[in-house]
């Protein structure tokens, strides 16, 4: 070969080589694993004594820790929490539906959708500014309040709609992160086998773009799955609200409790499954 | 030069950020003819190939595709790509479909075949090409030559009458290098029209009809191999060709 010697071939998404080095630092044999749980023993039992055996424990325990009250307050909360997982539901997929639109338009080239592209970017900005909160009570209690025909007057509704405004802006942001990743090549691809930009956009960009992000998507639904409570401002019955009646009733905190417990039953699954799942993608993209 | 031309570059320049990569190009390719571009890195062989395929604008200058004015205002560039294929160095297979998706997407969304007939067509070209077996793999567990050769396969699938393919070989393992070039042949050998950018000089010197030899975005020298290669009139490509003497490749 005359000149320089063949360009880099792109190869997409190749990871560090990290498997070498995790297994020379993690505990390798039986022997390891023996010493990591005679040091969990430990360190769990000293903490467990340290904390049971002091003197506030007593207190802490019947407020927030009461099993009389956890029962009590189990029902309400349980019902509230369905409603929160529906909710999520719901926002959930409205979310990648419309923040992938916003992804695209804001990847669209060309001067004739430059009004287009400018809308996305002050939306994404404004959006991203506001707190959640904030939406919520706006969107909330202000939109029913103003009484307007033909539009839902539901406080449910609408604290759902700034919930999905806000988080569709950042999972835009993540969707226009993945379209990047994906290498200029592909879409020049695309379009001299004669594509349209939508289509490249729809059959090439986007397809290998969602792959690229799955890990942050999924991210987002444990921070979402959480999100979805900040409703209860607006007196909506799920899972926290339920929680802080039957401790304005009780003045009891076990409700709350309770409801950290169903949360966590949700998320920390997710959780482990986004790391099961950006592990796999890892090990796949090295053996590639 | 041949009356009718196929393809015709008139007075093409081009620069990205002021710098020239193309220089007052003039090329005429006729009908069925092989148009091999020499010449080293960076001197525009790939940029001119992009240029026809209305990949990358040019400044000043026409390109005329069957007597049409193709880089004229308000030509359809999605429509004029239709009838040309283009084959890149690295390949540039989509990694997320099989071979045969890769094949028969364009046929399916662009000239809104039946995915049956797509699918026919595409096998019929695997089968061709020595690459029946390998329809439902994805890009990532085939050899560079094989992806090379899909590639190649992808872009005849719609049918075009004029291929470019830019620096194909150059990206494959020394052993490689072959199976992909004999794909070249049998396309001339059907009469395919095609401009090959390539450092493959004696393949150059055997498929084409015509070498041009690019320095510094300029088309220093043209006419058949056989002039070109032994009996240069330019001194740099005297160099050029001495320098490639000198590594082995002629």
């Amino acid at each position: 070969m005359i000149g320089s010697g063949p360009p880099a071939v792109d190869v997409p998404g190749a990871a560090p080589p990290e498997t070498r080095w995790r297994s020379l630092t993690t505990e390798q044999g039986a022997r390891g694993a023996l010493i990591a749980a005679a040091s969990t023993v430990v360190v769990v039992a000293a903490a467990s004594w340290w904390i049971l055996t002091s003197e506030t424990w007593p207190a802490v325990q019947r407020q927030f820790f009461n099993p009389e009250n956890f029962a009590e307050s189990w029902p309400a909360v349980v019902s509230g929490f369905w409603l929160d997982v529906r909710m999520f539901l719901v926002a959930e997929v409205a979310i990648l539906v419309f923040a992938l639109l916003l992804a695209v338009i804001r990847a669209l080239r060309g001067p004739a959708f430059f009004p287009l592209r400018a809308m996305t970017v002050v939306y994404i900005d404004l959006m991203r500014g506001i707190p959640i909160i904030l939406l919520v009570l706006l969107l909330g209690f202000g939109i029913p309040a103003l009484d307007l025909p033909g539009v839902p007057r539901s406080p449910l509704f609408w604290g759902l709609a700034a919930l999905v405004l806000s988080y569709s802006a950042y999972t835009a942001e993540v969707y226009r992160a993945g379209i990047e990743s994906v290498h200029e090549s592909q879409r020049m691809s695309a379009r001299a086998l004669g594509l349209t930009q939508w289509q490249a956009l729809r059959h090439v960009l986007v397809p290998q773009a969602v792959r690229n992000v799955v890990p942050a998507l999924l991210n987002g639904f444990v921070s979402l799955q959480k999100d979805v409570a900040l409703v209860y401002i607006l007196g909506i019955r799920e899972a926290v609200r339920e929680a802080q009646i039957y401790n304005a009733r009780t003045f009891n905190y076990t409700g709350y409790v309770a409801a950290a417990v169903l949360f966590l039953a949700v998320s920390v699954p997710v959780a482990r499954f986004t790391d099961w799942y950006a592990a796999r993608d890892r090990r796949r993209k090295q053996a590639g | 030069m041949t009356a009718v031309a196929k393809l015709e570059v008139r007075a093409v320049s081009k620069a990205f950020d002021g710098k020239p990569v193309l220089v007052d190009v003039n090329l005429a390719v006729a009908e069925h003819d092989v148009v091999c571009l020499i010449g080293s890195s960076g001197s525009g062989k790939s940029t001119l190939l992009k240029c026809i395929d209305l990949l990358v604008p040019i400044d000043t200058g026409e390109i005329i595709l069957d007597g049409r004015v193709i880089t004229a205002r308000g030509v359809d560039a999605d429509a004029v790509r239709h009838g040309i294929g283009i084959v890149f160095q690295a390949f540039n297979l989509f990694p997320h479909l099989t071979v045969l998706d890769n094949i028969t997407l364009s046929p399916r969304r662009v000239h809104r075949m039946e995915r049956a007939d797509a699918e026919q067509r595409a096998r019929s070209l695997l089968y061709r090409f020595g690459l029946v077996d390998k329809e439902a793999d994805y890009p990532d567990r085939l050899s560079g030559g094989q992806q090379q050769r899909v590639a190649i396969v992808r872009a005849l699938a719609s049918q075009p009458a004029l291929m470019l393919l830019d620096e194909i070989t150059s990206a494959l393992d020394p052993e490689l290098v072959a199976e992909v070039l004999n794909v070249v042949r049998q396309l001339k050998d059907d009469g395919m029209t095609m401009v090959i950018a390539t450092h493959e000089m004696g393949f150059a010197r055997e498929v084409a009809d015509r070498v041009c030899f690019l320095d510094g975005g300029r088309i220093l020298e043209h006419g058949p191999p056989a002039e070109i290669f032994t009996n240069p009139q330019q001194e740099r490509t005297q160099r050029f060709l001495q320098r490639i003497i000198e590594a082995g490749r002629l």
